[in-house]
């Protein structure tokens, strides 16, 4: 092990990719997640990665070529319907659970039509080596948009997440800034969930800014930490499964989770 | 924020035909006040009567019918009405990374929270919160304060753009006489020495006679509005607080109450 080691690491152009992938979404990851934890739709963004297998079986079923398309469309679509039948109902946490098992069984159903199912088995656990540099691109394109999302928004949702009558009192248009919000996590979720799989991808949203929230006593400490603990969990996640040979994604997720723990446990001897 | 402005005594605020429907159900009809600038104005009613609606429905928070008109009173101008909320309690929960700071900053700054504290934003908050001696909680986390801090930091975060009208709910039941005393002294100096209006929802009818200027007797309409002890002698009040229990102002009756275990009138 050593320097020659790391630079056999970046010889490979795939372990080039995969680490650029990695310094692109995690960060991504770690900054929607923070809202995500705050507002308590942990749920949510689950039955939204839930949702890409349907996507992509509706995308088969109309014979549409790139199944990519039909997928990020019936994410957003589903994210929306998602928003408004919640704001209607009291058991919210019901509809979502109703909605994602529905779509997952629709998808399932229609996927493995035929007995082809193992073509799409590598989506529920992604695989970050095999992205291209044209799809790095599309990741940082949709990074800029978050993050200028994030700074002209961010103080509208943290208002509405607080107390929407009192947001609405103060003219910010609360619905329309939910909904913004629920069409930005479905465009991330879906544009990564081929490096990231569906089994996974909601830990990785959760973990890191759950654990920064632990230690944090305001909002630029909350950020930080969660950005900070993503893109180390991402960065070691990479480096540990190259070595030791098994699945990326859930290496990030097993350190994100360490450090999970790690925070609870100093945040409780803190507090105790 | 501006400096603090005696009340002018020359605008008021007229609320025209409120009314609001929830499908079939009336929860609220031909409701119509006149609030004086500088006048505490309590609306007393039972469980249901609808003012939390009203409430609701002056904030434009659901639909309902009517309008709410903010005049000058010389010369009959119409003026945009700007209106502060108090809620009763805030969405966060323990352990939640949110100070004083990021609150009120998320409210009312477009600066994102998240990426640094600005000191001239700091500084107006640090402001607004001194008028409630609270300044030393800019740093602290929301979900420590007590309930008194918290309300103090909401009203300071209600007044920051100078509202003509506020809007707020006595505290919930469990404060105790002393803060309750507090909450009425501090909704006096503010009415003495903002140009604003307050509206109030309350459940205890003895600190309503001792402060309120003008109270509103609310049962899906204006039952009876006047001063306190015009409404309270009033026919209307003893049919919906039940006659010879009450009224509950006179002394005495108040510690009769506190024995029998009843504290609040919901």
């Amino acid at each position: 092990m050593g320097l020659e080691s790391l630079t056999a690491f970046f010889q490979y152009e795939f372990m080039r990719n995969a680490f650029l992938a990695v310094l692109i979404i995690t960060p991504l990851f770690g900054l929607l997640g923070t809202m995500i934890v705050q507002k308590k739709m942990a749920f949510f963004s689950d039955a939204l990665g839930h949702s890409a297998l349907t996507g992509i079986a509706l995308g088969v079923v109309f014979g549409v070529r790139d199944t990519n398309i039909t997928m990020i469309v019936f994410a957003i679509v589903f994210a929306l319907l998602l928003n408004y039948i919640g704001n209607r109902v009291a058991a919210f946490d019901t509809i979502i659970s109703v909605f994602s098992s529905c779509s997952v069984a629709l998808g399932l159903a229609i996927l493995s039509a035929g007995g082809n199912f193992s073509k799409y088995s590598s989506l529920l656990v992604g695989d970050i080596l095999s992205i291209t540099r044209g799809e790095i691109l599309y990741l940082l394109g949709i990074f800029a948009f978050t993050l200028i999302f994030w700074c002209f928004c961010f103080n509208y949702l943290h208002a509405a997440s607080i107390h929407r009558t009192l947001a609405k009192g103060r003219h910010i248009p609360v619905k329309m800034i939910e909904n913004l919000f629920a069409v930005v996590m479905a465009l991330i979720v879906m544009l990564s969930i081929k490096w990231v799989g569906i089994l996974i991808i909601n830990a990785l949203l959760i973990l890191p800014a759950a654990a920064s929230r632990n230690i944090s006593e305001n909002m630029r400490e909350y950020h930080f930490f969660s950005l900070i603990f993503s893109l180390f969990s991402g960065i070691l996640g990479l480096f540990i499964s190259y070595y030791a040979n098994v699945a990326t994604g859930p290496t990030i997720v097993i350190i994100a989770s360490v450090l999970y723990f790690s925070t609870y446990a100093y945040a409780y001897k803190r507090n105790v | 924020m501006k400096k603090i402005r005696k009340p002018c005594g020359l605008h008021c605020i007229k609320i025209n035909h409120l009314g609001v429907r929830l499908g079939e159900q009336v929860i609220l009809e031909d409701v119509n006040l006149h609030i004086h600038c500088g006048s505490l104005n309590v609306i007393i009613g039972k469980n249901g009567a609808g003012k939390s609606t009203l409430i609701r429905a002056m904030l434009n928070d659901i639909p309902h019918e009517g309008d709410i008109e903010f005049k000058d009173r010389e010369n009959g101008r119409i003026q945009k009405l700007k209106v502060g909320y108090v809620p009763q309690s805030l969405n966060i929960e323990k352990n939640s990374p949110i100070s004083v700071y990021d609150l009120i900053a998320s409210y009312h700054y477009r600066f994102p929270v998240f990426l640094r504290k600005k000191k001239c934003i700091a500084g107006q908050i640090t402001e607004a919160l001194k008028i409630f001696e609270v300044e030393d909680l800019l740093d602290r986390q929301v979900c420590k304060l007590s309930g008194g801090q918290l309300q103090r930091v909401l009203l300071a975060m209600a007044i920051m753009d100078e509202p003509n009208l506020l809007l707020l709910d006595e505290p919930v039941s469990g404060v105790d006489q002393n803060g309750m005393e507090l909450f009425y002294r501090t909704m006096e100096y503010l009415k003495e020495n903002f140009d604003l209006s307050v509206i109030l929802i309350s459940h205890d009818l003895d600190y309503v006679l001792k402060y309120a200027d003008q109270v509103i007797l609310l049962d899906q309409t204006v039952v009876k509005s006047g001063s306190p002890s015009d409404v309270y002698e009033s026919s209307e009040f003893k049919e919906i607080f039940g006659g010879e229990e009450l009224p509950g102002y006179v002394s005495g009756k108040r510690e009769k109450r506190r024995r029998a275990g009843d504290t609040t009138w919901d």
